[in-house]
């Protein structure tokens, strides 16, 4: 499969394209997907972990609650018919549709200085999901104040029956789509993880596919 | 003038009647100076105590630490809900990362030894005492939403009858000057959840009265703590006892702790935090 052929890689819910774009390895993207839209995030290369934070896109201090998400669901995964509440218990997106089968929301985002507990302070300069966010917030009017616990989409943590937590191999593979419908008009804030210490993206940071649709 | 007969009607006699309560009482409240406090637990070093105070069910308290100082959370009754946040309190937008907290040590469950980690890759606090083992890094506090929803219209209001812990955090990180935007995901202390296998979380409860856990401030620290059920707390009434709070000063952790090198994670975490105080000439 050429690169061009690879792009085309998703399975896409009925509707008028309202938006098709290929994230680039390492890098961040936005929008805003209005009420009633499909946002369907597509794996192109398989085991890419894509960090995403959501706000309200007219009132950017209602955001993305991890904790509330997965209190008000009894479960920690993320996947179909899961609502993506904010700190106030307001839904912003629902998963409608997931051919991976659970997402993580417990493990963050990867950042410089994290890295420097994780693996050594050899990676303190080494590309991090928190710079994607910071660089593309900024855009947005958002700032560091207003990052928070984030979801990542194709990233499989589990915990084991002592605690024990952490990134472990992923379950998708080239072409795995989920898809998810805006409750309200929402920013999705997105930063193709980077990480090349851990599993998340299989050691190899790829490209992924952001499709708006308008059913 | 005698309380019973002070009127009100005039600027004397309003100031009597407001006077007359000196030395009342409550559950609920602060002991100044914190060194006259009586009754103090074991192991409470009275000369050096900073902050004392209880904090009933529905409430909240805040408070600026000295780095080193330890923090002594008491869970009386045993159906507290200690959630707290975390700030440096030289520079708050460095602040509790919940998801550091459990990703970096490799350990979701909150006990022992457990740094409480900033976004910035330094530790704020270690838990250096725990007699309960019943916490949660992961659901966060409650919302106004659901606890309206649970306990009934009026609920989720702070000064309702069933205050959401959000509503709660929300005046408290206003005494610091801080704004909605600045209350990131929290953890709890004295209410227990578990991870099923297949991601469920269970709710399993206290430890019982009189369980304790102590922090060491890592850095100077805003601490934000509001006593509310746990938002998975199924008990149809709304339901947290009185927390006690004992603070006293004292050293942040040092290299020849065995809580410094316990892992290489926490290692480079205090040695990050010690870099970073070290070039801004804390203690």
């Amino acid at each position: 499969m050429n690169a061009a052929e690879q792009q085309q890689l998703g399975t896409l819910p009925d509707g008028a394209i309202v938006r098709d774009e290929v994230v680039a390895a390492r890098a961040p993207w936005s929008a805003v997907v209005e009420a009633g839209q499909l946002l369907s995030i597509v794996d192109l290369g398989g085991n890419q972990a894509v960090d995403c934070i959501l706000y309200d896109a007219h009132d950017h201090e209602q955001r993305y609650s991890a904790p509330e998400t997965i209190a008000q669901q009894g479960s920690i995964f993320l996947t179909t018919g899961s609502v993506l509440r904010t700190f106030e218990g307001v839904p912003l997106m629902t998963v409608l549709a997931d051919e991976c089968g659970r997402h993580d929301t417990l493990g963050g985002a990867c950042s410089k200085e994290s890295n420097t507990l994780r693996y050594g302070h050899h990676t303190k300069h080494q590309h991090a999901c928190v710079e994607n966010f910071l660089r593309e917030g900024a855009r947005w009017g958002l700032g560091k104040r207003d990052l928070v616990s984030n979801i990542n989409w194709y990233m499989n943590v589990p915990v084991e029956p002592d605690g024990t937590l952490g990134i472990v191999d992923g379950l998708s593979s080239p072409g795995l789509t989920v898809t998810l419908r805006a409750e309200r008009d929402t920013l999705v804030l997105v930063s193709n993880c980077p990480q090349v210490n851990n599993p998340c993206n299989g050691f190899d940071p790829t490209p992924v596919r952001m499709v708006v649709t308008q059913p | 003038m005698n309380s019973t007969t002070t009127t009100t009607a005039t600027t004397h006699g309003a100031r009597d009647h407001a006077r007359a309560q000196a030395g009342a009482t409550a559950e609920a409240m602060p002991v100044l100076p914190a060194r006259a406090a009586s009754g103090l637990p074991d192991g409470v070093p009275q000369e050096r105590l900073t902050w004392v105070e209880t904090v009933a069910g529905g409430g909240y308290a805040s408070r600026v630490l000295a780095r080193g100082t330890t923090l002594r959370l008491t869970d009386l009754h045993g159906d507290a809900c200690a959630h707290v946040l975390l700030y440096n309190a030289d520079q708050p937008w460095e602040r509790l990362n919940v998801a550091d907290t459990v990703k970096v040590p490799w350990q979701a469950y909150l006990g022992a030894g457990h740094p409480l980690l900033s976004d910035q890759g330094r530790v704020l606090a270690s838990v250096v005492t725990d007699t309960s083992g019943h916490h949660d890094a992961l659901c966060g506090t409650s919302s106004r939403d659901a606890n309206a929803r649970r306990y009934g219209a009026d609920g989720g209001l702070a000064h309702g009858p069933a205050p959401a812990g959000r509503e709660l955090f929300v005046l408290a990180a206003a005494k610091h000057g801080l704004a909605p935007r600045d209350i990131p995901p929290s953890l709890s202390f004295f209410q227990g959840v578990k991870v099923e296998p297949d991601g469920a979380l269970r709710f399993d409860g206290s430890a019982g009265a009189g369980a304790h856990v102590e922090l060491r401030a890592e850095l100077p620290l805003v601490v934000l703590i509001a006593n509310v059920p746990h938002p998975l707390d199924g008990r149809e009434d709304y339901t947290c006892s009185t927390l006690a709070l004992h603070a006293w000063s004292g050293r942040p952790t040092q290299a020849d702790d065995p809580l410094w090198s316990a892992t290489p994670e926490s290692e480079r975490a205090f040695l990050n935090t010690a870099d970073y105080a070290d070039a801004r000439g804390l203690a």
